[in-house]
């Protein structure tokens, strides 16, 4: 019933930058104990800096976005229109909706005040003249958390009215959604933000940065990234770089789910570690008798890895690789290397007790159920790669739907309003390309699912 | 039937309205109060919204029929979602689902004949650590096995009084 319990066995090999106090038993949501533990004091140092100075730190931190993307946040943040002279805002992104992801629930829940830390520091840095945090709906206990959180630092006066006694005042408000996905994408977030349906707008030209809320400049970030701005002002951005490796700084923290032993999120050093570690060693590995079948590693839209593939060739700096799924490098740029993507840190393990076809019909379920319906090749083609893959699982697969499915696929990457075109697409792109053999096989067999002890449709 | 707001949800209107730098905004956030006290959001309490941020109600219906959460009509006395994405699915959820509505002996997305729970399938809970999970009202529960799904309905069985079922849908329209 407790909306995120405190976690007792924290891996030896994590380092907790983010949630180095979250599962501490005597730490408490209040702004006291949060100041108790050095708290607000980067927020105080932050504002006797210049707000390029304070941006000038993320800049040099190499703060990537947490949120999906690996954006640089500083970056993202140089490409605010300021010549408009219209009001800026900041939203913190907290609609953590991809499946396999629950990173920022941990923090939302048991550190609210260094969310909120980290937003008023990036506010500050951007000249923000109000601050939003969109959380999703399934986290009602998080919003209330987060409303007593900035109630508190309110009184305290590091929210609101002439922050910390200096000139910058900004409020933050938390706004919550009400259970659509699509929320989660920056720009179908504004419009929700706005009172309306969530409707992605299209790019160009509605840059956050340039039209984003109401018309205005507009940053949108991630829980996640939002807090490591308050760790790169205080150790100083170039000290925080040398934490991780280099393109791939700072920590993260890693939701671990599926058939592993010991699930969870896992806060770790970028790069210092590969998807084997995670797995084997800190997630404890498969159950007993049971093989891989397959890696999700960054969230489902992420492209699947199958079991006993190997990725091979040149880096950009020329070194030659030659990889399986467990020597990835669990960062930013490995899964990229490796023909996927990290996205959202949410890695999904699925070992053999189940069909890779209900695996994808699983999958395909979620991302038509959350097509928001604005371009034909997202809403007919997610939904058409659920009928058909459902149909497998039913005992009707036919040995053409692997071809139907590839070219389904591929006539929504690329063509639609957002990247919600990709997420339903990438799935059943890679499935029925790694797993072309199988998805063969079930239509020789023709067996439906759902007999067994685990289903998935 | 007119909307008759409550004094605590004018309030809570006059008071969240303000927050946002242009009224519109505070649907969503009105539209949660109303569910919370109501169960659900009449037509006339759209039109009650709409005159609070001066919009046309249909501005108002196209949120409230967009996104999955709000409702136009009441559910049970308790409202039960199952976590039905992959790695909830991969830990057994379709069988903490199916043992939901066995113990109520109702069937998904329905509201159960003795109108204590209406059960339906969420999309992945931002939980899946500790999946299979479940939510009844505000509360996650995490970790689901069949035995604890069965302590938990017989504590609603136990808690929540048997009650008509929820009017079926055409009553609470025009
Ligand atoms: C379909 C879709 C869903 C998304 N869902 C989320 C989400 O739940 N949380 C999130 O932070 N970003 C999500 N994103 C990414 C956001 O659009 C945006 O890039 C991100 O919030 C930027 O923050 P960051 O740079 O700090 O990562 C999603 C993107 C897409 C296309
Ligand atoms: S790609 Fe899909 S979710 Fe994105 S705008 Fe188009 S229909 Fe909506
Ligand atoms: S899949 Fe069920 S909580 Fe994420």
């Amino acid at each position: 019933m407790i909306a995120a319990p405190k976690r007792t066995d924290i891996h030896p090999k994590e380092r907790r930058m983010i949630l180095k106090h979250a599962d501490d038993p005597s730490y408490d949501t209040s702004v006291d104990c949060y100041i108790e533990h050095g708290g607000y004091e980067t927020l105080k140092k932050a504002l006797t800096l210049k707000p390029e100075d304070v941006h000038d730190h993320v800049m040099k931190a190499g703060i990537r976005g947490r949120g999906g993307a690996g954006f640089p946040a500083g970056m993202k943040w140089k490409f605010l229109d300021r010549k408009s002279g219209k009001p800026i805002y900041l939203i913190c992104n907290a609609d953590e909706s991809e499946p396999g992801t629950f990173k920022d629930r941990q923090i939302m829940h048991k550190d609210p005040h260094q969310l909120i830390e980290g937003m008023m520091i990036a506010a500050y840095a951007t000249n923000t003249a109000k601050a939003f945090i969109y959380i999703r709906e399934e986290m009602p206990h998080g919003a209330v958390i987060l409303e007593q959180a900035i109630e508190e630092a309110r009184a305290k006066g590091f929210v609101g009215d002439k922050i910390g006694g200096s000139d910058y005042s900004c409020d933050i408000v938390v706004h919550r959604g009400a259970a659509a996905y699509i929320c989660g994408e920056e720009t179908g977030l504004i419009e929700s933000l706005e009172g309306k349906r969530a409707y992605p707008r299209i790019k160009p030209p509605y840059f956050p940065a340039a039209l984003g809320l109401y018309m205005c400049p507009t940053i949108v970030n991630n829980v996640e990234t939002l807090c490591h701005v308050v760790h790169a002002v205080s150790m100083g951005g170039e000290e925080y770089a040398k934490i991780g490796t280099p393109n791939n700084s700072g920590t993260r923290i890693w939701s671990l789910s599926g058939h592993v032993q010991r699930p969870g999120y896992y806060e770790l050093e970028n790069g210092k570690h590969t998807y084997g570690d995670l797995i084997y060693e800190i997630g404890g590995g498969l159950k007993p008798g049971r093989q891989l079948l397959a890696v999700i590693p960054g969230g489902s839209s992420s492209k699947v890895w199958r079991a006993g593939e190997r990725f091979k060739g040149k880096d950009r700096g020329g070194n030659e690789y030659d990889w399986a799924i467990e020597d990835v490098p669990l960062n930013f740029d490995g899964p990229m290397t490796a023909g996927s993507m990290s996205g959202s840190g949410a890695v999904i393990v699925v070992d053999d007790s189940v069909d890779i076809v209900d695996v994808l019909a699983n999958i395909n379920a979620f991302y038509a159920h959350e097509s928001c319906g604005q371009c034909t090749p997202c809403r007919e083609g997610s939904l058409w790669m659920k009928k058909i893959t459902s149909r497998m699982t039913s005992g009707h697969a036919r040995p053409e739907d692997v071809d139907l499915l590839a070219s389904i696929g591929d006539q929504i990457a690329g063509r639609t309003i957002c990247a919600h075109g990709e997420a339903c697409a990438w799935p059943t792109q890679s499935f029925v390309a790694k797993f072309r053999d199988k998805f063969l096989e079930r239509a020789e067999r023709q067996a439906a699912s759902g007999s067994g002890d685990i289903r998935l449709i | 039937m007119a909307f008759e707001p409550s004094q605590p949800l004018r309030d809570y209107t006059e008071k969240v309205i303000p927050r946002y730098p242009q009224k519109r905004s505070a649907i969503m956030m009105i539209l949660h109060a109303i569910q919370r006290e109501q169960g659900y959001i009449s037509l006339e309490a759209q039109e009650w919204v709409a005159a609070q941020v001066e919009i046309e109600p249909i501005q108002v219906r196209e949120v409230v029929t967009f996104y999955p959460f709000y409702r136009e009509h009441p559910v049970g006395k308790k409202y039960i979602r199952v976590c039905r994405t992959l790695s909830c699915a991969l830990n057994g959820g379709y069988k903490v689902c199916d043992k939901f509505l066995s113990e109520f002996g109702t069937k998904l997305n329905e509201t159960s004949p003795d109108g204590r729970v209406t059960v339906e399938f969420a999309e992945c809970l931002a939980a899946c650590g500790t999946a299979p999970v479940a939510m009844i009202d505000d509360d996650l529960y995490e970790n689901l096995t069949e035995e604890q799904v069965k302590e938990l309905c017989d504590a609603i069985k136990r808690d929540v009084p048997e009650q008509a079922p929820a009017p079926s849908a055409e009553s609470t329209h025009h």
